[in-house]
């Protein structure tokens, strides 16, 4: 029987030389950021070229992502974050496209590796310290220092703060790493149990990997919205500068 | 002619969809523009945010052990100062995460009131 963690290797499609010392080949994980990528430009340009004033099945699919993403902005950001909806419905909609097609048989979800989950969220986490300190400059160190505590217990609160701010990244990435790569690996161990109770046993694992089908299309997408969700709050504390 | 390039078939004349981008402009200005950021405390997708936030939660605490116990060993290979200053932020790293927990709970008890300055 296979392992339940096959699905996740890596494997070169197109092999190109190295780069230094990164091995740069086109692998399954990159062809399906690639689909992912076409998928989502292809839903919102095919959706959005017949701009009708009552909108069909797909355009209301394409607006009602828009007002999902624009709402989520305006209650954690407000009116001052909107100049970034261009990113934020970026990031929510390569996520959630990723998350899935990983749902589609023979497809790679290339949001359970953390090198891709960390490289979504340092981008973010860079991007919004650069945001606090052009917005704020040498104030935006002032978000480290607590208020309404003591002097005495600043020297020990200080590198709490500044802690809790540094794993930002590193929270953000593990939880959509873990639960999708968790979530695949349960439906796979599942489905090795239909085949290893054969026909008269088989029936009850069948039974639960169906329900953990519709679980996993959840986490999917409530995972993309809570990532999104905290970059949004993110975003607000370096422009707002409060907790 | 604006209004042939869409398709219109009716006759009872919709507004067109230059009149009705200037009316919706003026309205968000109105909502968005006076009264600052916080414009709706309570959104749509409340139960949402209850399910998204008990997702967040868990990963919160490990992240904040794991970052104060990578950087203390991080540190204590630069330095040499065996295990100690390892020690000194797996604890720091533990109160950060609960810190984050802590304030991730407190601004879903906050959000209702709104009682920001």
């Amino acid at each position: 029987m296979a392992s339940p963690l096959e699905q996740f290797k890596i494997e070169s499609l197109i092999d190109l030389p190295r780069l230094g010392n990164y091995d740069v080949s086109y692998s399954n994980s990159a062809l399906w950021m690639t689909v992912a990528v076409v998928v989502v430009t292809l839903f919102m340009v095919a959706s959005t070229t017949r701009r009708a004033l009552i909108p069909g099945r797909w355009q209301s699919m394409a607006e009602l992502s828009y007002e999902f993403v624009a709402n989520m902005l305006r209650e954690n950001v407000g009116s001052a974050g909107m100049k970034f909806f261009p990113f934020i419905f970026t990031l929510f909609m390569f996520i959630l496209a990723g998350n899935m097609l990983s749902m589609l048989p023979y497809s790679f979800a290339f949001t359970s590796h953390i090198i891709v989950t960390f490289g979504l969220a340092l981008v973010v986490f860079i991007g919004v310290t650069i945001i606090g300190f052009v917005r704020h400059g040498a104030h935006f160190l002032g978000f480290f220092v607590p208020k309404g505590v003591p002097v005495v217990l600043l020297p020990l609160m200080i590198p709490i703060e500044v802690l809790s701010y540094l794993t930002r990244p590193v929270s953000l990435s593990i939880r959509l790493f873990a639960n999708m790569m968790a979530g695949h690996t349960m439906m796979k161990v599942f489905a090795g149990f239909i085949i290893s109770l054969g026909f008269i046993g088989g029936w009850a694992p069948l039974a639960a990997d169906v329900a953990l089908t519709g679980f996993e299309i959840l986490v999917c997408f409530l995972q993309a919205y809570v990532f999104t969700v905290l970059t949004c709050i993110y975003l607000n504390d370096s422009i707002h500068l409060h907790h | 002619m604006e209004r042939s390039a869409f398709g219109m078939t009716e006759n009872d004349k919709p507004p067109s969809l230059d009149e009705l981008d200037a009316q919706l402009r003026e309205a968000r200005r109105r909502l968005g523009g006076g009264t600052g950021q916080k414009d709706r405390p309570e959104g749509p997708t409340t139960s949402m945010n209850g399910l998204g936030l008990a997702f967040r939660i868990g990963t919160e605490l490990v992240a904040g052990i794991a970052v104060g116990a990578g950087i203390g060993y991080a540190l204590d290979r630069w330095l040499g100062t065996g295990p100690w200053l390892m020690v000194a932020f797996f604890f720091m790293g533990s109160a950060a995460g609960i810190l984050n927990v802590y304030r991730a709970m407190g601004n879903l008890a906050r959000r209702p009131t709104d009682d920001r300055p």
